[in-house]
């Protein structure tokens, strides 16, 4: 008897709590129609038109699967898949390491430390197209000022974004001082919502500042760093305009990561059906390294 | 005792001050090399080795810019996708913010993940195919539109975050004193929302002045915005380093100083969306 009363109360207080609640969602209609009309009616765009042998200017018709089955045996599709996750890795894994390192840095307090902090944020900022830019002028194998810094300590000058073997390590580098700034903010979020007690607590015990971090901050900082590592993967897995504008995806198509392929599908050679099914497969591929990435935040909220 | 307490002190702030000056090494270094290029000529430009601090200092860089394209023109249609995308952004993010963080609806702040996810070349062909029909290409609206894909989704983040902080009990009391709904955001919660509005209105500005894509897809001539005009550039000018050097500047130059007004905000804005 306890129990069903338990459960009608609670039901009853749920039914109270959405009537509450039930006004609010007016507010949110408006956002949700547009985002809707540009977001959901274009993926369903997409969907219809990787079933259909579509290129512009000439008839559609239906194929069914068949965009899919040659996606599967293409060399440069799967090739690009490739390359997209080389350069992922890179490019997720040195700026949360380095934008980690920097909020340790800038958490401490010293004079001035506002002023610096703005100055390291302005990559983030900065016009990704124009960035790019300046790299590729400063990749030049002949007058790029990075190879004269590599020679001014002793190191032999590299081919950098012009060279098959080192084009996607070159670009993951633009990537890596465009977005460690923003790893730095998240983490630096993090930290500044630690309570001092432990710490106090620690300092009483004794602890050193590396048993600190390791028992403390780190676990405590964890959540803020799943959140990080799940924008910078979809970044990074989405990125477009470092490298069409520095390099293409050449040389050949030895940086041409799925965003890139996608691109080149599209709107040079108009080959719309195929490219919506690259779409299809590419946010296949995102979503389910997003929900790897959840369950792992989830993992680390548990414990 | 006292003196290897004073040395410990003084290693820690060595070691500090080595730390800052190497995270910012590499960031101020192409800043400053993107400064040095605009403002030499050619000839310093392609010198063996690299000329750092050239002996002469020219503007006739910038002045190339502006005579050979109108950057005016390419200037005000970012002014106008931009402003219109944060506007719009702003009108429909903010309400539906204080909804999402009021009815505490947490999947549709999902969904906002998703539109983040959804890689922003599969809104193009659907929307290009649109926008051919409707004859909207070549206006700068169909850009303006799609940017909404991107700053919407920031606006409302953000609002979120800034409305669960805010107390309640003010909207409560309105609400006894007869205010409706509406009243109560528009009086009570709106004015309290300034910060997060702006700094959400700025975030969404940057991002939208800086998106090079939708751009690159649906601009034609005449309305190409700021990073299709710096692009092409380099297609049809690959080795005028200066010109193009003073280009970037030129491009970057708004949301540089953007940032350098409201560093602060930006910094606390960006945390917070960051918790979620």
């Amino acid at each position: 008897m306890a129990g069903a009363d338990v459960a009608i109360s609670t039901a009853g207080a749920q039914a109270a709590r959405e009537r509450r609640l039930r006004p609010y969602l007016l507010f949110i209609w408006p956002a949700l129609i547009v985002c809707s009309a540009v977001i959901i009616f274009p993926w369903l765009f997409t969907v219809w038109m990787s079933l259909h042998d579509f290129h512009i200017g000439s008839p559609m018709t239906f194929i069914g699967l068949e965009n899919y089955k040659q996606l599967a045996g293409n060399r440069r599709f799967l090739e690009s898949i490739g390359h997209t996750f080389y350069f992922t890795v890179l490019s997720v894994a040195l700026p949360m390491v380095l934008g980690t390192l920097a909020a340790l840095v800038f958490h401490k307090k010293f004079r001035g430390r506002g002023f610096y902090r703005t100055l390291f944020i302005m990559p983030m900022m900065a016009t990704p197209v124009a960035v790019s830019l300046i790299w590729t002028m400063m990749f030049h194998p002949q007058l790029g000022v990075l190879n004269y810094l590599l020679s001014l300590v002793g190191l032999p000058p590299s081919q950098w974004v012009y060279a098959p073997g080192t084009v996607i390590p070159s670009l993951a580098l633009v990537e890596v001082w465009l977005w460690t700034p923003f790893c730095m903010i998240i983490v630096l979020g993090g930290l500044a919502s630690l309570p001092s007690e432990p710490y106090e607590a620690a300092l009483i015990d004794g602890a050193n500042q590396w048993q600190m971090f390791w028992n403390i901050t780190f676990p405590l900082v964890a959540p803020f760093l799943v959140v990080a590592l799940i924008i910078r993967t979809i970044d990074a897995l989405k990125a477009f305009e470092t490298i069409w504008v520095i390099c293409n995806g050449g040389p050949g198509t030895s940086s041409e990561t799925l965003n890139v392929y996608l691109y080149n599908q599209a709107f040079a050679y108009n080959q719309v059906g195929t490219a919506s099914a690259v779409v299809v497969v590419f946010f296949a591929i995102i979503v389910a390294l997003s929900l790897v990435l959840l369950w792992a935040r989830q993992k680390a909220a548990w414990n | 005792m006292v003196a290897r307490r004073r040395l410990r002190k003084l290693v820690d702030q060595v070691a500090l001050a080595a730390s800052v000056a190497l995270l910012l090494a590499p960031c101020l270094f192409v800043f400053f090399w993107m400064l040095s290029l605009s403002v030499k000529y050619d000839i310093d430009n392609t010198a063996w080795p690299p000329v750092f601090w050239p002996e002469e200092v020219t503007f006739e860089n910038f002045a190339k810019v502006f005579e050979e394209s109108p950057m005016f023109l390419y200037f005000w249609n970012s002014v106008q996708v931009t402003g219109s995308a944060t506007l719009v952004s702003l009108l429909l993010g903010v309400p539906a913010g204080y909804g999402i963080a009021k009815a505490k609806a947490n999947k549709m702040a999902g969904m906002l993940l998703l539109s983040r996810m959804t890689p922003g070349l599969s809104y193009l062909i659907p929307l290009f195919t649109m926008f051919q029909i409707l004859g909207l290409i070549g206006t700068v609206w169909p850009i303006a539109l799609t940017h909404l894909v991107i700053t919407l989704p920031i606006v409302v983040w953000i609002m979120i975050g800034f409305f669960e902080t805010l107390p309640h009990e003010l909207e409560e009391a309105a609400r006894i004193d007869g205010a409706t709904l509406w009243q109560a955001f528009l009086y009570v919660a709106l004015p309290l929302a300034r910060p997060g509005i702006v700094v959400s209105a700025i975030l969404s500005f940057i991002t939208s002045w800086n998106n090079f894509i939708f751009g690159a897809v649906f601009a034609g001539r005449t309305t190409r915005t700021m990073p299709v005009a710096v692009y092409n550039m380099l297609t049809f000018e690959s080795f005028a380093w200066g010109p193009l050097a003073a280009a970037a500047i030129v491009v970057m130059l708004p949301v540089i100083l953007l940032t350098i007004v409201i560093q602060k905000e930006i910094v606390q804005g960006l945390a917070s969306g960051g918790v979620k």
